[in-house]
């Protein structure tokens, strides 16, 4: 398909993140950052994608990194699902991460995709969005002026809006805080088949226990609503109650409620789905809490 | 048009490609790598995968521009002037083909599991390989063959 071949005019590659800003600058609302591209490649081809200038921002040493800073797992703006999914860094202080990093795709697109793209791209069904959402975790926003670390949910306009200015801004990191001792946590996936398709519902779990009883919980739930979301009300039936079987299944009944999923020819009517929210919400905090007790 | 270096089947190679060219047409319409193939055309099937810095990638939505200073191996990369490779020799010894359209690219998606994993189970061949579609032969053969190829280079080779 050669004439379909040129999805952009200019591709150039940034050496810095500040020489990546100043290019996008000088590209006055033609430019946007390129990663893996897994995701913006296609986006071009089907005319999704207005900017014609394309920044790539994978030769940027700084960016390729997962390390431990200030308290903080940072994960660089280039590092991809198969980085995280591989890492004993993630593996060991937020296995969900890398559980969810593990199902995206297939082998080829976690070894070029990025988890940053996977946020920057605001999709409710991202995988490892929904990870980072139970993991609390922050973004980096950078521009000429300023960076600056913002709650992850404030990057969620709605399906695909994501609130930073991709012709001036760019993420450059992720943060949270590595899960300490008491914490559990577990990645649960529902999917027609296991490789190469968008889940159908997938949760993120982390949860604390101390004395028998639930000292933290976050539960994070996509694609059911425009955007990912933590199930607030289930989070607080658990907190500072006695671990059981019961008060999970009706912590799962009560972040179901929470879900607003539409009808969807690929992934099921609105009340297959919400039951299956409850499901898979009843599983996650099953295996995070049994993994919490045992630490 | 950025001029990009690369070596192609452990040959230099340096020419100009267009800013939103992607690595498959090059390698086909440029180099004449004809055994990369386009199935999908959009990242879901697996037939254009070629190793990038030993990394199976998807040639189908991979930038050109992307791959300066990389290293990539296609199918013909793999054998050798006389023999073929054993994973290639395996897919023969095990009737692995049928229409033969996804197999480059589950050859080369078998190469980056073994390089990494010489001694898969059934299950991570089963994930090595799960990018790559295949509508003729069920699998059960590639996986077959997979195995055999990595008992054989455990064996020092064919």
């Amino acid at each position: 398909m050669p004439e379909e071949a040129s999805v952009w005019d200019v591709f150039v590659t940034a050496a810095s993140v500040a020489d990546a800003l100043h290019q996008l600058a000088g590209l006055q609302g033609e430019g946007r950052i390129i990663a893996g591209g897994t995701d913006l490649v296609l986006q071009a081809q089907r005319g999704l994608c207005p900017s014609r200038a394309m920044v790539d921002i994978t030769r940027i040493p700084e960016l390729d990194r997962i390390e431990t800073r200030d308290g903080f797992v940072v994960i660089g703006a280039t590092v991809t699902h198969a980085r995280i999914a591989g890492s004993p860094t993630i593996c060991s202080q937020a296995p969900l991460l890398a559980q969810a990093c593990g199902s995206i795709g297939g082998p080829q697109i976690r070894n070029v995709g990025t988890l940053v793209g996977n946020v920057v791209n605001a999709l409710p069904a991202a995988d490892g969005a929904i990870a980072l959402f139970a993991l609390g975790a922050e973004v980096e926003v950078a521009d000429l002026d300023e960076s600056r670390w913002l709650p992850i949910a404030e990057l969620y306009e709605g399906v695909g809006m994501c609130a930073i200015d991709p012709c001036a801004q760019m993420v450059t990191a992720l943060r949270f805080r590595p899960l300490a001792a008491h914490l559990g946590s577990d990645f649960q996936r529902l999917a027609r088949r296991r490789a190469l398709v968008l889940p159908i519902v997938n949760v993120g779990a982390v949860v604390g226990v101390y004395n028998g009883c639930f000292t933290d919980a976050r539960i994070a739930v996509g694609p059911v609503a425009p955007t990912p979301f933590r199930a607030s009300e289930a989070e607080q039936l658990l907190i500072g109650q006695p671990v059981s079987d019961e008060l999970i299944a009706q912590a799962a009944v009560a972040a179901a409620s929470s879900a607003r999923p539409r009808p969807s020819l690929l992934r099921g009517s609105p009340e297959y789905r919400t039951e299956m929210v409850e499901v898979l919400v009843r599983r996650a905090l099953g295996n995070a809490s049994a993994q919490a007790v045992a630490a | 048009m950025p001029a990009i270096t690369c070596i192609v089947n452990g040959t230099s190679t340096t020419m100009d490609v267009a800013p939103g060219e992607l690595l498959a047409d090059v390698l086909r319409e440029r180099l004449g790598l004809i055994g990369v193939k386009i199935g999908c055309g959009e990242g879901e099937c697996g037939a254009c995968t070629v190793l990038v810095d030993g990394l199976a990638v998807l040639s189908c939505i991979y930038p050109a521009a992307k791959a300066d200073g990389r290293q990539i191996v296609t199918i013909e990369g793999l054998q050798d002037d006389r023999h073929l490779h054993l994973i290639q020799q395996a897919f023969v010894d095990r009737s692995a083909a049928q229409c033969g359209y996804c197999t480059p690219g589950m050859i080369l998606a078998a190469k980056a599991l073994l390089d990494l994993t010489p001694n898969p189970t059934r299950e991570e061949i089963l994930t090595g390989i799960s990018g790559n579609i295949c509508r003729c032969t069920g699998y059960y053969q590639i996986v077959e063959a997979i195995a055999l190829a990595a008992e054989r280079s455990r064996e020092g080779g064919m």
